[in-house]
């Protein structure tokens, strides 16, 4: 503790060791200061760096980089099928639901590791003494999981896109119908980040500890597909084609084949049922998170 | 402009009441909020910070109302909370840039600045470790450097010497006061511990269940009560009946008696007193007041059972 005393009583020596010649003494701050705005956003860019580990130890990385590895792994094998064979063994929709496994891990690792880990470390009385406001916070924290992600899929599906342009030879209406397909890429990731990011992070809200928040994120995610299996399985014809609506997984997939048109469960003519379910789930999940976050310290 | 103001402030839980129509207004400078644990002291600073509405009554921080304008107020505020607050796998450079930019920074100032915080704090050559390898004394100083990193005009540091050792709790002091003295910011000290908060503070605010016991600067409390201790090996009562008879206002603690020290004079008159009587004089010596025995007997408010402020070196 001597040493750590000596350091600021006097000052001109602690810096000397640091190659520093003179104290040049405590000055005020004049430049200028941003809005609560900027305050919110400087959390949401410092909440997705956190996400894929960046800014922080190594250690932090290797699991957000394995699953960036599996889903650029998948996206490669599809560009390179594609131009070997001419034709699309995979295509960006199809990426999203062969990756959704290792998609749930990475909200369920990430979520708990943005939210969980403030309340643990009793952290967020050092953010809301300053200017964001408790609902700027959760706001942040929930657009950073849905963008972690977004950018999971996008980045994977972009290079898909390249490769696609390259291979396809339709001339201008090709490489058109290619930039459609990818564009519905980028929205059903967009969809998978929105729900999943609102599931995900509401759980970690509730608990302090990384391990049990992810456990209960996929837990939620796992405990309702069976019922959803064994309803389409056993059910009526109508009860068939809501039952994916009671698992986030098949949600997102119904939304899929209604919006895109892609392969997935039969959801007849129920498609505006699922998206309304969708926005419902991300509103009241948000409502929830806004509500847990006016109480907790 | 006072630095703080509360008008009746009160707070008022389901079950308790946590401040009873406080009203106290403070200038610029090293303020001390003393009081026992459970007194009010963090309610009040939550008040101010704008995080918890009053029940009734108002306050200003710098002018401005936290309940109005909660973000105004905390942009120019420092906050220091009592426990434990550092995520433990970030390192201390990243965690207080980050943190001068949620207080509205631009991202190199913010870096600038958060090294110079902690290198006001010395931490500048552990800056790039990660926090969860500091010691406590480390910990308290990037808490202090985080509330530090904006460069607030008020700093709240709610028992900011929590933990530490008695060569840290020197060093975390040493350090408030220069904050105060040498980087013109003002700080409001909260402390259970009144003789901390008296050594480095120009003035004290105590604070009991909720209520004002006193508020008044450090200097004037004890300026006007300094007193003479008086110990003689035998004949206490004695020289207790005498010093009564010469007028003065005299109260025994003890085996020692305490004088008011008016004037010189006063020592003329006890050492008379003392040599009339032929008593064995033990000790006579000047004894600058405590501050916590001024609140054992302070005219305002009720006085305690018990002090409520740890008296540690009385």
């Amino acid at each position: 503790m001597s040493e750590v005393t000596g350091s600021y009583a006097a000052p001109a020596g602690a810096g000397a060791t640091a190659g520093v010649i003179h104290d040049i003494g405590y000055q005020r701050y004049t430049g200028r200061r941003l809005s609560r705005r900027y305050s919110a956003l400087s959390m949401y860019t410092h909440s997705v760096r956190t996400a894929y580990g960046l800014g922080r130890s190594g250690k932090a990385k290797i699991f957000p980089f394995i699953v960036v590895g599996i889903v650029f792994a998948v996206a490669v094998i599809a560009v390179v099928l594609r131009s070997q064979f001419g034709r699309v063994f995979i295509n960006y929709l199809q990426l999203a639901d062969g990756v959704t496994a290792p998609l749930l891990l990475f909200v369920a690792v990430i979520a708990p590791e943005l939210v969980s880990r403030d309340l643990r470390a009793h952290t967020l009385p050092l953010y809301f003494s300053r200017p964001i406001s408790r609902s700027d916070y959760a706001f942040a924290k929930y657009a950073a999981a849905a963008t972690a992600m977004w950018l999971l899929l996008a980045c994977p599906m972009l290079l898909m896109y390249i490769g696609g342009l390259f291979s396809q030879n339709g001339g201008f209406a090709g490489a058109w119908r290619e930039t459609t397909e990818f564009l519905q890429g980028l929205g059903y990731a967009a969809i998978f980040g929105l729900i999943y990011a609102a599931i995900s992070v509401l759980i970690a809200s509730l608990a302090s500890r990384r391990a049990v928040a992810a456990g209960a994120i996929v837990g939620v995610f796992l405990v309702t597909a069976p019922v959803v299996g064994v309803l389409t399985s056993f059910g009526g014809d109508t009860l068939q084609k809501v039952a994916p609506l009671l698992n986030p997984v098949t949600l997102v997939q119904g939304l899929q084949v209604w919006l895109f048109g892609g392969n997935g469960p039969d959801i007849g003519s129920f498609g505006p049922l699922y998206g309304a379910v969708g926005v419902a789930l991300i509103g009241v999940c948000l409502m929830l998170l806004l509500a847990r976050y006016r109480r907790v310290s | 402009m006072a630095l703080i103001e509360t008008f009746a402030l009160t707070k008022r839980y389901p079950k308790v009441t946590a401040l009873d129509a406080l009203t106290v207004q403070v200038e610029p400078g090293i303020i001390g909020l003393v009081g026992a644990n459970g007194a009010g002291k963090s309610t009040l600073i939550k008040i101010l910070l704008g995080l918890l509405p009053p029940t009734s009554g108002g306050a200003l921080v710098l002018g401005i109302d936290p309940a109005q304008d909660s973000a105004a107020v905390r942009a120019r505020v420092g906050y220091m909370p009592e426990h434990d607050c550092l995520p433990p796998d970030l390192v201390a450079a990243e965690l207080v840039t980050h943190l001068g930019r949620i207080s509205g920074l631009p991202r190199t100032a913010a870096r600038e600045r958060a090294s110079e915080a902690l290198r006001h704090v010395g931490l500048y050559e552990e800056r790039y470790r990660q926090v969860g390898g500091y010691s406590t004394g480390m910990k308290q100083r990037v808490k202090l450097a985080q509330a530090l990193v904006h460069d607030p005009d008020v700093l709240l540091l709610d028992e900011p010497t929590n933990g530490l050792d008695p060569a840290g709790r020197d060093a975390m002091l040493a350090l408030i006061h220069r904050i105060g003295t040498e980087f013109g910011i003002s700080v409001v000290v909260c402390s259970h511990l009144l003789g901390e908060v008296e050594r480095i503070c120009d003035s004290v605010v105590a604070i009991d269940a909720g209520r004002l016991l006193r508020a008044d600067r450090v200097s004037a409390m004890t300026v006007q009560r300094d007193l003479l201790a008086v110990e003689v090996d035998e004949g206490t009562g004695q020289l207790l009946a005498r010093l009564g008879e010469l007028g003065l206002t005299v109260r025994q603690d003890g085996r020692l008696l305490l004088v008011p020290l008016e004037s010189d004079e006063t020592y003329d008159r006890i050492i008379g007193a003392v040599a009339e009587l032929d008593l064995p004089l033990h000790r006579l010596e000047q004894r600058r007041h405590r501050v916590a025995e001024l609140f054992a007997n302070a005219p305002a408010g009720p006085p305690p059972a018990q002090p409520p402020m740890e008296a540690s070196h009385v």
